[in-house]
């Protein structure tokens, strides 16, 4: 019951957090400084998620040849920026890492 | 412009490829819940109610862990704050909508929704019917989301982790990000939010992730604020292929130079 309790207060907050600019503040005009502002709002949220998830397998920064995450995803990367292609990214990500996993094993 | 129909099924067919990244990641979350003996309908139910993969993820991760409530909830709300952000930046898009659509839509947002549909409005403008490519985008993800990680509850310990399907998120977020940096500001800010998070990654509920990016985008701020100083008329306050170090720049600048000479 508890853990019921606890998603759905979860779920409204995050609902709540959504919807915020979206139905309250969008009725107004936005000044065009914030817009201007908000423009790097995907850049900064995702590279601050995908960055931590290559470089920090365990509790510590591991940049050596041992993690293979970490250069599998310079190898995505390079492949996303060359084609821009989001389906060929991840296969070759994917790819990229279970082949470093089995050299390492 | 296109009918509501093309737009909606345009919309789909952008997200499509995202779902290739977003089904494992689903899969590892159910199976995650079934591991950590979170039940089944709860950990099922998050994905319609919460609908958000990071945030279900931890919340399943600390009920495992025995944290107390009030500070999963905590939490996850401190990690689902950049939706925050996200709404910010559409809400410009959406306000001719009617509250039915901006609820609606509201329900769908998500990093990867966002990403797909932030990218459309800003290449083509709000449109009249461009919510309906917000619509197709959001269903499309909430279905495979619902989908993959019913399935993964199903699978659980089934899927074997040396597969490190947890690796297709971050991997999708590449895919996303990385072609979005255009200019140096861009990668200035994507830099900076990246170092500040492996950095702050152990701050205390999760809040790294947070700070980074407030950080990163302060960074742009800052970027922003200097080059127009320095160098845009006010006529050009866009700004949108300003290089300080254009390579038609120097020329200009090297053919100044020898005509003094």
């Amino acid at each position: 019951m508890m853990l019921w309790l606890m998603i759905i207060c979860i779920g409204i907050i995050t609902y709540g957090m959504r919807l915020s600019f979206i139905m309250f503040f969008g009725n107004r005009e936005m000044p065009s400084r914030l817009l201007h502002i908000l423009r790097f709002v995907p850049m900064a949220v995702l590279s601050a998620i995908i960055l931590p998830q290559l470089v920090l397998p365990g509790s510590a920064i591991d940049l050596s040849l041992q993690n293979p995450r970490w250069i599998a995803g310079s190898f995505a990367a390079i492949v996303a920026w060359r084609t821009r292609n989001v389906l060929l990214t991840i296969a070759v990500g994917m790819v990229a890492l279970w082949i470093l996993q089995m050299f390492l094993r | 412009m296109m009918t509501k129909r093309a737009e909606f099924l345009t919309g789909i067919k952008d997200t499509l490829p995202i779902l290739l990244g977003v089904l494992p990641f689903g899969l590892i979350y159910g199976a995650s819940a079934q591991e950590t003996h979170v039940p089944s309908p709860v950990a099922q139910a998050m994905s319609s109610i919460v609908f958000a993969g990071s945030a279900q993820f931890v919340t399943v991760q600390l009920i495992a862990a025995n944290v107390p409530i009030g500070m999963i909830i905590l939490t996850a709300a401190i990690i689902n704050l950049r939706h925050t952000l996200y709404s910010a930046s559409l809400a410009p898009y959406l306000k001719r909508l009617g509250p039915f659509w901006q609820m609606l839509l509201a329900y769908l947002l998500t990093d990867e929704v966002y990403a797909v549909v932030i990218t459309h409005y800003q290449q083509r403008g709000a449109e009249a019917r461009k919510h309906w490519y917000f619509l197709g985008a959001g269903l499309a993800l909430w279905s495979i989301w619902q989908m993959s990680t019913a399935v993964g509850i199903l699978l659980g310990a089934h899927i074997p982790a040396s597969w490190s399907l947890d690796f297709a998120l971050p991997l999708t977020f590449i895919a996303l990000v990385v072609p979005a940096i255009k200019r140096r500001a861009d990668a200035l800010v994507a830099g900076t939010a990246g170092i500040i998070a492996v950095l702050a990654a152990h701050f205390p509920l999760n809040s790294g992730l947070i700070v980074a990016t407030c950080l990163g985008i302060i960074v742009g701020i800052l970027i922003e604020a200097k080059s127009k100083k320095r160098h845009v008329p006010d006529g050009e306050q866009e700004g949108r292929t300003f290089y300080p170090q254009s390579p038609v720049r120097r020329l200009m600048k090297h053919a100044r130079k020898e005509r003094e000479q």
